[in-house]
């Protein structure tokens, strides 16, 4: 492991022109992110617009038909970047290796990559479990645990990887709202701690309002609009008034 | 299918190019021995018991009639050690093991566990494949050692106790030992070495294919195992040329 970047500052994510398409549907239709170093991002959007999709080409598990993406200035490149820039991601499903343990699943990165010796990778465990709310699960299994449960090992993980750039799939579809608050105050520590960059995809109005240096708003395949909470709650485009309502009246009045 | 053997052959590349992590896994190395013994130690020993006892049956009367019945043994034993013991224990140990490794991995794929290890710069071939390959290699050609032992015996026990053939178990073993030389053993277990290496990669192959969900990992199970079976019968007709090429 050679990660030559300062691990005290989050990285610039760049991407420009992204198209994607499965079977001759464009999923993705001209992409372009600006995401400064240090920044929370958060990408909104009904879904089947493309969140996720997106956060795949932007860590290299996917590749683009057209377009680039660059972090730090480099073009991402499928399996490289991870030799370069410590990232973790927070896939939707959670995505914890079933054959292991909970605490060996947040301790993978740590065991595998043998960067810390046992005790201390218990103690990071530990540590990173008690974070999000699941001290002592160390040993169950991941398929004894509820669907929220998972979700938060899987933050814990990614956590553990001491990252600096982190994305969030929907980090809160699957919690009640108090776990959603915990995590979303998480996610501004790291950031006030670690100056970390954090890409989070969400259609959770209260997540993103509350922790967004900026938000912007996709749909079917583009980006709408980019701004800060108070430019996006003030656009005029239909689209983007239209989401933020509906979603207001589904999500109840869930405060932050 | 030519497309396949070449992602196959690809695949047996990368594997090998990691195999000098191979003691960074020898944990999941271990793990995947035991798993491979509990799973198919019973089941190979009832299975070559039979098959050694069946061919007996089938050849005993036979000879017998002619009256060279003295020859069952070198006969029972030439057949399970040369042919029958690699080749069904290797088509029992991809149904029983190429299946779960095919849809441990497949389902790993589904849910995007892989996609996990990328992202944690943990190369999936390193950590899923070298070590189910690298036990698999080691376990059939134990197995079928065994298996042949056991056919052997099974064999035995047929001619011994079957009225028409009424071989006892030492002139049954005496002929035996006579016919049988060290490399016709051997001939058995190189054979099963390279059967484990197709189970092992085809499977493994097949997981990583799976695209899908719990419909995919039934499609990628199924095709591991056919294909295995399949390359397995066909190899073993040119391993076979090669090691009488060689005087194996
Ligand atoms: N691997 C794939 N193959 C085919 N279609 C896909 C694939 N991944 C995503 N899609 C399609 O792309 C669209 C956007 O998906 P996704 O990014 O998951 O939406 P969301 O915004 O809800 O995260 C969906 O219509 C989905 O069916
Ligand atoms: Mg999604």
């Amino acid at each position: 492991m050679t990660v030559s970047t300062d691990p005290k500052h989050g990285v610039r994510v760049t991407a420009s022109g992204l198209k994607k398409s499965f079977e001759r549907v464009q999923v993705l239709k001209g992409i372009d992110l600006d995401i400064a170093a240090g920044e929370i991002f958060v990408i909104m959007g009904p879904s089947g617009s493309g969140k996720s999709v997106l956060l795949r080409q932007i860590i290299g598990l996917d590749t683009p038909d057209e377009g680039e993406i660059q972090i730090e200035g480099k073009p991402v490149r499928l399996g490289t970047i991870m030799n370069r820039i410590r990232l973790a991601i927070v896939f939707q499903s959670g995505a914890l290796l079933n054959s292991l343990t909970v605490g060996e699943n947040v301790g993978l990165y740590l065991s595998e990559h043998r960067l810390k010796t046992p005790p201390e990778i218990d103690r990071i465990v530990g540590e990173k479990l008690d974070l999000v709310g699941l001290r002592g699960i160390e040993l169950r299994h991941p398929g004894e645990l509820s669907g929220g449960e998972r979700k938060r090992v899987a933050i814990a993980r990614a956590l553990a990887i001491d990252p600096q750039l982190i994305l969030y799939d929907e980090p809160t579809s699957e919690l009640d709202p108090i776990m959603a608050v915990t995590i979303a105050e998480e996610i501004l520590k790291l950031k006030h701690r670690m100056g970390l960059t954090s890409i989070v995809v969400s259609h959770d109005r209260d997540l993103a309002f509350g922790v967004a240096d900026r938000i912007a708003i996709m749909h079917a395949g583009s980006i709408l609009c980019t701004g800060t909470p108070n430019e996006i709650r003030d656009s005029k485009d239909p689209i983007v008034q239209r989401f933020l309502t509906v979603e207001l009246k589904r999500e109840g009045e869930r405060v932050l | 299918m030519f497309q396949s053997i070449g992602e196959i052959l690809i695949l047996l590349w990368c594997t090998l190019r990691t195999a000098p992590k191979i003691v960074h896994q020898r944990r999941k190395i271990l793990e995947q021995l035991f798993e491979i013994g509990n799973a198919s130690l019973l089941m190979a020993c009832i299975l070559s018991m039979f098959i050694g006892g069946v061919l007996a049956l089938q050849s005993g009367p036979v000879l017998a009639e002619r009256g060279l019945s003295t020859y069952i043994g070198g006969l029972v034993g030439l057949s399970v050690c040369k042919e029958l013991a690699p080749v069904m224990m290797a088509i029992f140990i991809a149904g029983r093991i190429g299946s779960a490794m095919s849809a441990e991995i497949g389902s790993m794929r589904a849910y995007q566990e892989i996609d996990a290890l990328r992202t944690m710069n943990i190369d999936p071939i390193q950590y899923l494949v070298l070590p189910r390959l690298v036990a698999i290699s080691v376990a059939l050609p134990l197995l079928v050692v065994f298996s042949i032992l056991v056919g052997w015996f099974g064999g035995g026990l047929v001619s011994m106790s079957n009225q028409k053939i009424g071989v006892p178990f030492q002139a049954y073993f005496g002929h035996l030992r006579e016919l049988v030389q060290v490399h016709d053993v051997a001939n058995g277990i190189i054979k099963s070495f390279f059967f484990a290496v197709v189970i092992g990669i085809v499977s493994c192959h097949q997981g990583l294919q799976t695209i899908g969900g719990p419909r995919g990992i039934g499609r990628s199970v199924t095709k591991a195992v056919v294909n295995s079976i399949v390359l397995i019968l066909i190899l073993d007709y040119f391993l076979t040329r090669l090691l009488l090429y060689f005087n194996i």
